[in-house]
């Protein structure tokens, strides 16, 4: 099989062990033509890296990429710190104290997930203006002059990492909390019993034993900062997708383009092996077929109260804050915007993000099963790689899946109009599938991270014993897996859909003719700087993402019972 | 999660300790049992029929049609949407829209050669006009109607594209603190009274693009570059926003001078909400270069696409677009300069007054996009 070729070579090995890892099953192979499908605008991305450097690339070297690199560090790490600040301490006391409040804060605190960065960075840019909701704030603890100044300082780079951070710390959140509150409480009882403070028991035991979800958690988020446009664009900082967007459309230069994006993924992946290779090979699942839910531990007064707030903050900044002024720019022209247009806008984004959805997480469960019954190296790399998807930006991802897809129209059409002398036109990118497509593509590992957890933490003898007992693998997958994982996967299933919900670049290239999402009108009339217009469909998108996120909230959260 | 976590771990653990298994994995049992067998081939059958539930509608669009024209477009507004339903009721020609960032669109255009629906390309910017046409994805415009209809200055000479609107790249001033004879050139931007005084947008934006390319059209790329080094140094604060923005923030005083392009003022005069005519209200602006070469316009505009499948309609709806009703509604409810010389201007605009324009041929702006690019990075003017 050519496919066994991606193995590494390694001395030292019996021949009984070579086979065993370059075996190529029914699964191993769906599982490979599926992540090879999905790698191919990648690759078709990155054969443009075997031009050489052009003269551009010496130009940008030069002038722009020190900048870049140390801005999309910066944001990185920035960005990084507060999503943990935020999502980790909220996740551990929802799950583990008792305190005013709580049962509210378990669900809200994912509200922020259904608000789109690009649009929180022009809601937080308006109220942080001389005119914004938090005007008469300013004025109270700055002197008069300053105030105008408010707003150009906060559109920087720890302005854009701040927003950033408030609308996308759930991703941490939730996974915190779902590992926390699937910690079973015999080990953390026994932590205590063997002399623990709750400090330590926080940070020795339960933190590290939460560290694959928070660490899939924290990477949806640093790729979602990677290739973040349309808020750094606003706000003025130069990072890799600007830059990406300069050399390939400004300057009209793909191949330098290119090279960015491989430098972009280069990062992306020193990052993952850095985690990867830290982790070692501890192991994470419980090992006890039924933990015993940790028992939540009433605070008192002073703590609860110190408790409440910990969790009303991020609340407030992530979502009540974007929210009213959403609502303070669209309730007065809600009558002259909302019109029948949107229901069909709405029913747009609705139908594609839920139909995305399902299908990228079908694909996510049969590349991650694939790789839990084979214990091939290469297979494993390959769909690590088929996630790297996510830190594209979406206009790249865009252009990399019409490469492949135009030449495959044009082959069916000449085949068609041979065969049956009709014409057929783009079946697959004048239609919703290369869109779809291109969305699998792009995220494939918001679905990949989570199943990928979640199978970590079904126990391997499960799946072992099944198989032992001669059911087949799809039957044990059917049977065993799937339920055991049926709240994982409608989480991974609505993290998918909200953020097709949001996403904007790659529709608004690839969509047939004629179709809109909410998305895609927001982004026209804010491009268009009608800010206060495009807040009703922002709202929509908002109230459309809503439901979903309470579910996965709901789901993320179920206790043991 | 956890709940289905659990549930049927305990069973198999049940059936391991040898109590009866209500249900469970162990494979005699799941022969034995055709509720199992029905279940789980039902799930195989379903499989391909949802597949299929899936993939119908994906391809249901893709029907040909004749009476249908494709656009590409930058421009998001709605004046353009109202004027596309305008042509179909008038012609019957349905018009199929597309609309994201030139670039981008120019990019598809290419990709899919040949085989591309699109039949115009509609951009905010004479220089990816100019682009597009470069890349040889344009035919010319034979019409009379529209030689007749646009002046030639706002042509292609060719005939390649053909401008729709007009729009003036200003110097917008807070009226207390600037007088307007202070600033009578775009080059007197950088003398140092107006050090931490001016605020501006991202280079990376077109408007500011083009217009650096007018400069070393004017002068050289040098003295261009010195230009954009020399305002860069008098920023009052990091290039952020859009130009509403910019004209908000002369208007609250980070600034005193910014450059934007003339409807973004025009739409805050226009504007229902009483704060934003205030903000308008407190600005001026100034036609700069008057004396000499005049300031700097850019159009937005529009050609037909190399292989476009239906080029009589999209020829149709560019005479539609440069006819005088669809130029009144670009005059009066987007508040852009007509490109015909016989349409009257809005109230604000009149307002405004004449003004000589740079008569630079504008393909110059997209022939020298590429090195205003990098003159701006060079410049430090991000």
């Amino acid at each position: 099989m050519a496919l066994t070729r991606f193995s590494i070579p390694r001395f030292g090995r019996s021949r009984a062990e070579w086979q065993r890892r370059l075996r190529v099953t029914p699964w191993s192979f769906v599982a490979a033509v599926v992540a090879l499908l999905l790698l191919l605008p990648i690759v078709s991305i990155l054969t443009g890296l075997l031009g050489g450097g052009s003269e551009t690339w010496v130009h940008l070297r030069g002038t722009v990429l020190p900048e870049i690199v140390w801005n999309s560090l910066l944001l990185v790490v920035l960005t990084g710190a507060l999503t943990l600040a935020l999502g980790i301490p909220t996740a551990w006391l929802v799950s583990t104290s008792e305190f005013p409040g709580r049962r509210i804060f378990e669900w809200a605190l994912v509200l922020p997930l259904a608000i789109p960065t690009y649009i929180a960075a022009f809601t937080y840019a308006e109220l942080f203006s001389h005119h914004g909701l938090l005007e008469p704030l300013f004025r109270l603890i700055l002197p008069e002059a300053q105030v105008p100044q408010v707003r150009a300082a906060f559109m920087s780079l720890p302005g854009v990492a701040f927003v950033i951070s408030v609308v996308l710390y759930p991703y941490v959140f939730l996974v915190s909390r779902a590992s926390f509150l699937k910690q079973s409480g015999g080990v953390l009882e026994t932590a205590r019993t063997l002399g623990r403070s709750s400090w330590s028991l926080f940070f020795r035991v339960a933190l590290p034993l939460a560290r694959p979800g928070i660490v899939a958690g924290l990477t949806l988020v640093l790729m979602e900062v990677l290739n973040e446009y349309g808020a750094v664009k606003y706000f003025g900082v130069s990072t890799f997708t600007t830059g990406i967007f300069r050399a390939w459309f400004s300057l009209g230069d793909t191949p330098a383009a290119l090279r960015l994006s491989a430098w972009l993924l280069g990062i992306i992946l020193v990052l993952i092996l850095l985690e990867r290779s830290q982790r070692g090979r501890a192991r994470f699942d419980d090992g006890s077929a039924r933990p015993r839910p940790v028992p939540r531990v009433p605070l008192r007064r002073g703590m609860g109260f110190l408790a409440f707030a910990v969790c009303a903050i991020p609340l407030i900044l992530g979502f009540v804050l974007p929210a009213t002024q959403l609502l303070a720019w669209g309730l007065p022209l809600a009558g002259n915007v909302l019109n029948p247009r949107f229901l069909r806008l709405a029913a747009n984004s609705f139908g594609l993000a839920s139909g995305t959805a399902v299908v990228v997480v079908g694909l996510a469960v049969l590349l991650v099963y694939a790789t839990r019954l084979s214990s091939s190296t290469w297979l494993r790399g390959l769909v690590r790689v088929s996630g790297l998807g996510y830190a594209i930006p979406g206009a790249v991802v865009a252009v990399g899946t019409l490469i492949p897809f135009l030449w495959l129209d044009r082959h069916i059409a000449l085949g068609v109009r041979g065969w049956t002398g009709g014409s057929l036109g783009l079946i697959l990118t004048g239609t919703l599938f290369a869109l779809v497509f291109a969305y699998c593509v792009r995220f494939l590992a918001v679905a990949l991270n989570p199943v990928e957890a979640g199978f970590q933490r079904v126990c391997g003898n499960l799946d072992e014993s099944a198989r032992a007992l001669g059911a087949s693998p799809l039957r044990t997958l059917l049977r065993i897996d799937a339920p055991l994982l049926r709240g994982t996967l409608l989480s991974a299933g609505i993290l998918v859909f909200v953020d097709v919900l949001k996403e904007l670049p790659l529709t608004l290239l690839l969509r047939p003719f004629n179709f809109d999402t909410l998305a895609t009108r927001a982004f026209q009339l804010a491009s268009d700087e009608q800010l206060a217009h495009s807040a009703i469909p922002a709202l929509l998108i908002l109230l459309v993402g809503l439901l979903p996120v309470l579910v996965l909230s709901r789901l993320s959260g179920s206790r043991s019972k | 999660m956890g709940g289905l976590y659990n549930a049927p771990v305990a069973v198999e653990i049940r059936s391991q300790q040898g109590s009866v298994p209500s249900r469970g994995v162990l494979p005699g049992l799941v022969r034995s049992n055709p509720l199992f067998q029905v279940r789980l081939s039902m799930h195989r059958r379903l499989v391909p029929f949802v597949l299929a539930a899936a993939l119908v509608p994906l391809s249901a669009c893709g029907k040909a049609e004749d009476s249908v024209v494709n656009v590409y477009t930058h421009r998001h507004y709605d004046t353009d949407q109202a004027l596309f339903d305008r042509f179909t009721e008038l012609t019957g020609i349905e018009v199929r829209v597309v609309s994201a960032s030139a670039d981008e669109l120019i990019s598809r255009l290419e990709r899919e050669g040949a085989a591309s629906p699109a039949d115009l390309l509609i951009t905010v910017d004479a220089g990816r006009l100019h682009r597009a046409l470069d890349r040889g994805l344009l035919q010319p415009v034979r019409s009379e109607v529209v030689n007749a209809a646009v002046p030639a200055d706002l042509r292609d000479p060719d005939g390649y594209w053909v401008a729709l609107t007009r729009r003036a790249r200003v110097i917008v001033y807070r009226k207390d603190r600037v007088q307007p004879d202070e600033i009578p050139t775009y080059e007197s931007l950088t003398d140092e009274q107006w050090l931490e005084r001016i605020v501006a947008r991202s280079s990376e934006n077109i408007y500011n693009v083009s217009h650096l390319a007018s400069l070393i059209a004017a002068h050289d790329t040098t003295v261009a570059e010195v230009w954009a080094r020399g305002l860069a140094a008098n920023f009052a604060r990091a290039p952020q926003g859009n130009d509403t923005d910019q004209i908000r923030d002369v208007a609250a005083g980070v600034g005193d001078l910014a450059l934007a392009n003339t409807y973004y003022l025009a739409r805050l005069l226009a504007s229902e909400d009483p704060a934003s005519r205030r903000v308008a209200e407190s600005v001026g602006i100034v036609f700069p270069n008057q004396l000499g070469r005049g300031t700097h316009v850019n159009v937005s505009g529009v050609g037909i696409t190399r292989y476009a499948p239906h080029p009589q309609n999209a020829q149709r709806l560019i005479e539609f677009l440069v006819g005088e009703e669809a130029q009144l509604a670009f005059a009066r409810d987007n508040l852009e300069y007509p490109v015909r010389t016989d349409v009257p201007w809005p109230e604000i605009l009149v307002g405004w007054g004449e003004f000589r324009a740079d008569p630079l041929a504008l393909n110059r702006l997209g022939e020298l996009n590429n090195e205003a690019v990098r003159a701006f990075d060079r410049a430090g003017w991000r």
